[in-house]
């Protein structure tokens, strides 16, 4: 119900949004929740386990009960809560966690097997049969408990990260807060000023104070507005700091377009992290529940929430109000009703010196008992403490239990709140966060008055750590009312009092994991839910300390808090993750003849962040095999193109590199002639292979050295660190270039014919023999030429600057098209590898060492290297190791498969007979039939013998003869041309 | 003879402007790294100010002006951008073309800063981010080399094979700050 003349909400804007399909009038500056309660919209959830009837709670982020879904299809978003939900024109709704209807819910039968549902219910239950767990009652109890689902449909919305930095982050906009940003912002420092809510002020916006001789709410716009005007400060509304994290660092959630009709391309959040070099918590305090019978019903909420949508919005929770509270706060709520006309039932107050008041009836020493009314509150029962009890017919039931100062964010880094018994509550310890100081309600004074005070003296302090002089200014006058209250967590009695609202845990339930030993505060945490999931334990968690406390005899400083963690609210892992869906999980890398490779039809596959082409479909070919098998062809015939470019090349120069190199390599480079190129094998300091390739030596003191795709980072960063820390003696200065470098094998009985069609200087075998490089002309161009061969046929990499990749790649495909050749990809490129038994990173998959690979020789004895003490461990060589071998099929069955299990022939295959494994498979069209590389004990000794392939996984048994891991050419004629 | 045809790193991909932001692509020019052997940063650096007028920079600054700026590239490392280098340099430090290693883009108007903020982890407002001041870090998922050139003006360089993802990451978002303004 609406009341004339009061709140912020404008109301010459009415805006229509709809909730479970009904349409509901609101005004622009509304919540979902003060909507529906101006429209008396009572029932607006179902809860979290016993579906039982839930409405609105709160008038925050902490409300507990109000949980709906916003939007529909892949852009609806589950368990926003109806307090924080701005209404715009169009905005669409929905009641979550209840079937068929919110009205009509089957589950809610869950309520009546209460007595089943307590505590612990499903680790006693359901233990046995085992079996049974997962495929009954696990899925059953999924479906009856929960909150909002996922629409599992994929998330087209855009969402935003970002960074910010300031001298002081001052966490929230109340009177502390916006009297510490107004303190700092007149010196002069850098200020972010975050509040979670959509106008700034915090509670001043809910109540009726005055300052300085205004209204709050006035002060509070007055305030905002001298703030907007400083360019050193910032305002960020809809913001909520989330968490504290290391050196001053902060997360911070940002609502950016959840409140808009058109967004107009703006992001639905943005996740901010602030780093500040002081930070002033004024996060305020969240008032807390009282458990008693029935106190979840629709119409129950808390004190200080009603008067929020009373004075903000300009709503009465009901016709007929009734307080129970336990301090004289509450009864502001009473005072403020009767002064806009709203009929007060009464106050209910426990204790027996509560303030009169002509205006209603106080009853005084009372509480209130049990509730009625099924999905709206109708009447509660009270009893005073001589046992007589009483009922009053009320539609809203606004209770205080005290309040509780939001210190989340000093327990973020592992710190421990204080018990204050005065306020019977936890307030911050001094110093748990660096740089943090606490002012306000969350630092446990609730004045107004000493808010602003507290919250100047905070950010003085600050700037006299920043080093910057503070221009004094006068402290408004505000009300200093002093905070009476008397204990009051849980009113004794019969049937289910709530203490956690959303997680659906009672009085009862605390008391059982008491009696059943879960004692400690983390294992009643655990046991019951309590505090856990989107609640974090912002309502509930002091009176359910209070009820393990009394239930073990314990005083509640002892029995201490459960540790409160980030994030303070709800944060969306879309926001968090922002601008990493989808292929923006990682960077995409494109050689420079991607596109001349997609514009040939070439479906392309990731090697790392690279691009590659997998193979080129021609005319008339169906599947991968058949280009593959052409591809091959050409190589060995005639002469094929392929992009090299993604293998790392690392420019070393200094006089140190050959000692360098020598160091870093099992073989020996010092040695290496200018214009020669070596092939080298690299060690991990523990003796497993780490990564190999060719290096090439240009100057008497400069080398490029290539290695794999895949560890290229690796080992730039396993170079640096050797330079660094191993060898800093060393002259050694090292850049990547393999982004410099359009670099291109050339590959086949041709390859040299065609080169020589594109280099300004003839080559010939005496110019140009195996394992030479240097600088060429390409077209114009200078270039450089490597003599190398992954292939085994008379190759060549020839390499321009990137910008002329293209462009090459364009002229060498088709020059070797006009010659029978062409481009080939990585299934050729493979497959030219397996029939040489050049290894990859699938043999040297970090689990094998230069014996095994057969390498043990290219360990030079001549010097030192990394790897090579550790590789002549015991057990590192001899019979017992796998070593590679080459695998071909002798038997009726032709496949191989990569990753299958090699067995003798009359063995069982099982784990305990394994002999060995494969690593790589490919169909060669060069000795047409599979070929495989893989390892097999003692397998160098074992050429000729037959073994079992067995691949469980795909179901193929192929009988293999094991040889030398070199199929064809094992001569290696024909890379000398 | 057919000459090689060159592109440049972003070629088809901007210039784009979104808001008050601008992003284009630098003009392909000459650029070096300069590592100086052991003991030589003196001599390099009086190489580099006689042959092309500014000193080695200091770790996070950039020397020299538009077309002749040596950027701070990593430790013991200077990106010398526009000459070419005079070839006394080396004699003291390892000289290594990088003209076509890098994606160099500049990212210009008045809301540059919060475009960085939404990618960048450092402080590049300008109180802390001078003319003049460069850092080596990310921008999303990409390691660049980002040198304030203007009051609102930056130069990033990032590797030639990640200029698709850099042009996507930054126009997303200028994109979100161009929605903001005029949301």
């Amino acid at each position: 119900m609406r009341v004339n003349g009061k709140g912020l909400v404008d109301r010459s804007t009415p805006l229509s949004f709809t909730f479970d399909g009904q349409a509901v009038d609101a005004f622009q500056g509304d919540t979902v929740a003060s909507a529906l309660l101006a429209a008396e919209v009572k029932l607006v959830a179902r809860s979290f386990k016993y579906h039982r009837p839930r409405g609105v709670i709160g008038a925050g982020s902490e409300d507990p009960g109000a949980l709906i879904t916003v939007g529909s299809g892949a852009k609806s978003d589950p368990n926003v809560r109806a307090t924080v939900q701005e209404v715009y024109g169009g905005l669409e709704t929905r009641s979550q966690n209840c079937w068929p209807s919110l009205n009509f819910d089957i589950l809610s039968l869950n309520d009546l097997a209460s007595p089943f549902l307590s505590a612990g219910f499903y680790y006693k239950t359901f233990m046995w049969p085992k079996a049974f767990w997962e495929k009954l009652y696990e899925p059953v109890i999924r479906r009856a408990a929960g909150i909002g689902g996922l629409s599992g449909e994929h998330n087209p919305d855009t969402y935003e990260k970002a960074y910010a930095f300031c001298d002081l982050l001052v966490i929230g906009a109340g009177p502390a807060g916006l009297m510490a940003a107004l303190t700092a912002g007149r010196a002069g420092v850098d200020v972010i000023l975050c509040d979670e809510d959509s106008i700034l002020g915090g509670r001043l916006n809910g109540e009726t104070y005055e300052i300085g001789g205004v209204d709050g709410q006035g002060w509070a716009a007055a305030t905002v507005a001298e703030l907007a005007a400083m360019d050193n400060v910032r305002l960020m509304t809809r913001t909520t700091v989330t968490g504290a994290y290391d050196q001053g660092t902060f997360g911070a959630l940002e609502r950016v377009s959840q409140h808009l009709s058109t967004p107009g391309g703006q992001p639905v959040e943005c996740f901010w992290r602030i780093v500040a070099k002081r930070s002033i918590l004024a996060a305020g305090a969240i008032e807390r529940p009282v458990a008693f019978r029935n106190n979840d019903r629709p119409g129950i909420m808390t004190a200080s929430a009603v008067r929020t949508y009373l004075n903000r919005y300009g709503v009465a929770s009901g016709q007929k109000v009734t307080i129970f509270a336990n301090n004289d706060d509450a009864h502001r709520t009473a005072r403020d009703l009767v002064a806009a006309g709203v009929h007060v039932a009464g106050v209910i107050d426990t204790r027996q010196d509560a303030p009169d008041s002509d205006d209603y009836e106080v009853h005084k020493g009372a509480e209130v008992c049990n509730t009625e009314g099924r999905k709206a509150l109708e009447a509660v029962t009270f009893r005073f403490a001589d046992g007589r009890e009483d009922k009053l017919h009320t539609d809203c039931l606004a209770m205080s239990g005290g309040w509780n100062p939001s210190v989340h964010m000093t327990c973020h880094m592992n710190g421990r709140p204080t018990w204050d018994q005065d306020i019977l509550s936890f307030v911050p310890t001094e110093g748990t966060i660096p740089g943090m100081i606490t002012a306000g309600a969350c630092n446990g004074v609730f004045s107004t008055h000493a808010a602003l005070a507290q919250g100047m003296a905070a950010a003085e302090s600050a700037l006299g750590d920043l080093g910057v002089k503070s221009t004094k200014s006068d402290l408004p006058e505000a009300e200093d009312a002093p905070y009476r209250l008397k204990a009051l967590w849980a009113v004794e009695g019969k049937g289910r009092a709530w203490l956690d609202f959303q997680n659906d845990v009672t009085v009862k339930d605390v008391k059982l994991a008491a009696a059943e030993n879960f004692r400690s505060v983390e294992h009643m945490k655990r046991y019951t839910t309590q505090g856990m999931a989107p609640d974090q334990g912002k309502n509930s968690n002091v009176a359910a300390l209070a009820v393990l406390a009394d239930a073990t005899g314990r005083g509640i400083p002892e029995t201490g808090t459960t540790t409160f963690r980030p994030p303070y609210v709800p944060v969306s892992i879309a926001a968090m993750g922002a601008g990493a869906q989808g292929t923006g999980f990682a960077p995409q890398r494109f050689v420079t003849s991607h596109k001349a490779s997609v514009d040939a039809g070439a479906p392309m596959i990731e090697a790392g962040l690279w691009y590659r082409p997998s193979y080129y479909p021609a005319p008339g070919e169906t599947t991968w095999r058949q280009s593959c098998d052409r591809e091959v062809n050409m190589v060995r015939n005639a002469v094929g193109i392929c992009d090299v470019s993604t293998l790392g090349k690392i420019d070393l120069q200094g006089s140190g590199v050959g000692e360098f190199l020598d160091f870093v390599y099992t073989n020996m480079f010092s040695t290496l002639k200018v214009g020669k190129t070596r092939y080298g094998l690299m060690l991990r300091e523990d003796g497993t292979v780490m990564d190999d390739g060719t290096t090439a030596r240009l100057g008497e003191s400069h080398f490029v050295m290539t290695t794999t795709t895949a560890a290229a980072g690796a080992v730039m960063g396993h170079l640096e660190f050797v330079r660094q820390c191993l060898r800093p003696d060393l002259d050694v200065q090292m850049i990547s270039v393999t982004e410099q470098w359009a670099q291109f094998a050339v590959a086949g009985p041709k390859s040299r014919e065609l080169l020589n069609g594109l280099l300004d200087e003839q080559i010939d075998d005496d110019s140009w023999p195996f394992m030479a490089c240097g600088e060429v002309s390409v077209q114009g161009t200078k270039g450089r030429l490597f003599r190398i061969s992954f292939s085994g046929e008379h190759a060549y990499e020839v390499a321009v600057p990137s910008r002329y990749g293209d462009s090459l790649y364009r002229m060498l495909v088709s020059r070797a098209e006009a010659m029978g050749g062409g481009a080939y990809g990585m299934e050729a490129l493979n497959v030219l590898r397996i029939e040489k038994g050049h290894i990859t990173h699938s043999e040297i998959h970090g689990r094998t060492n230069a014996f095994d690979i057969g390498f043990g020789k290219m360990v030079s004895a001549k010097k030192d290297c990394i790897g090579k003490t550790q590789s002549e461990r015991p057990g590192l060589s001899g019979d017992d190791r796998e070593q590679l071998v080459g695998l071909k099929p002798v038997g009726v069955v032709k496949q191989l498969s990569a990753g299958a299990h090699l067995f003798e022939l009359d063995a069982d295959p099982k784990r305990e007979n394994e002999q060995g494994y494969t690593t790589s498979v490919g169909f060669s069209p060069t000795l047409e039939s599979y070929l495989g590389l893989g390892f097999l004990k003692n397998g160098r000794a074992r050429h000729g013998e037959e073994v079992m392939m067995v691949d469980h996984l795909r179901g193929i048994t192929t009988r293999c003869v094991v040889s030398d891991p070199v199929f064809f050419d094992p001569e290696g004629g024909r890379v000398r041309g | 003879m057919a000459d090689l045809i060159a592109k440049s790193p972003c070629a088809g991909l901007l210039p784009v402007t979104h808001g008050d932001v601008t992003l284009s692509e630098m003009d392909m020019t000459r650029m070096t790294s300069i590592a100086p052997f052991k003991g030589q940063d003196k001599a390099v650096s009086a190489t580099l100010k006689d042959a092309h007028g500014m000193a080695l920079p200091a770790a996070n600054r950039a020397t020299g002006k538009e077309g002749s700026r040596a950027v701070w590239f990593g430790q013991g490392q200077a990106l010398l951008i526009g000459p070419e280098p005079v070839a006394a340099l080396a004699e003291h430090a390892a000289i290594t073309d990088q003209s076509d290693g890098w994606a160099a883009v500049r990212l210009e108007g008045a809301g540059a800063e919060d475009v960085l903020a939404r990618l960048v982890p450092v402080d590049l407002r300008k109180s802390n981010f001078k003319r003049g001041h460069t850092a080596r870090s990310q921008l999303m998922h990409i390691m660049v080399s980002i040198t304030r050139v203007g009051d609102n003006a930056f130069l990033i360089l990032a590797f030639r094979s990640m200029a698709k993802t850099l042009v996507h990451d930054l126009e997303t978002a200028m994109q979100g700050v161009a929605a903001r303004a005029a949301g």
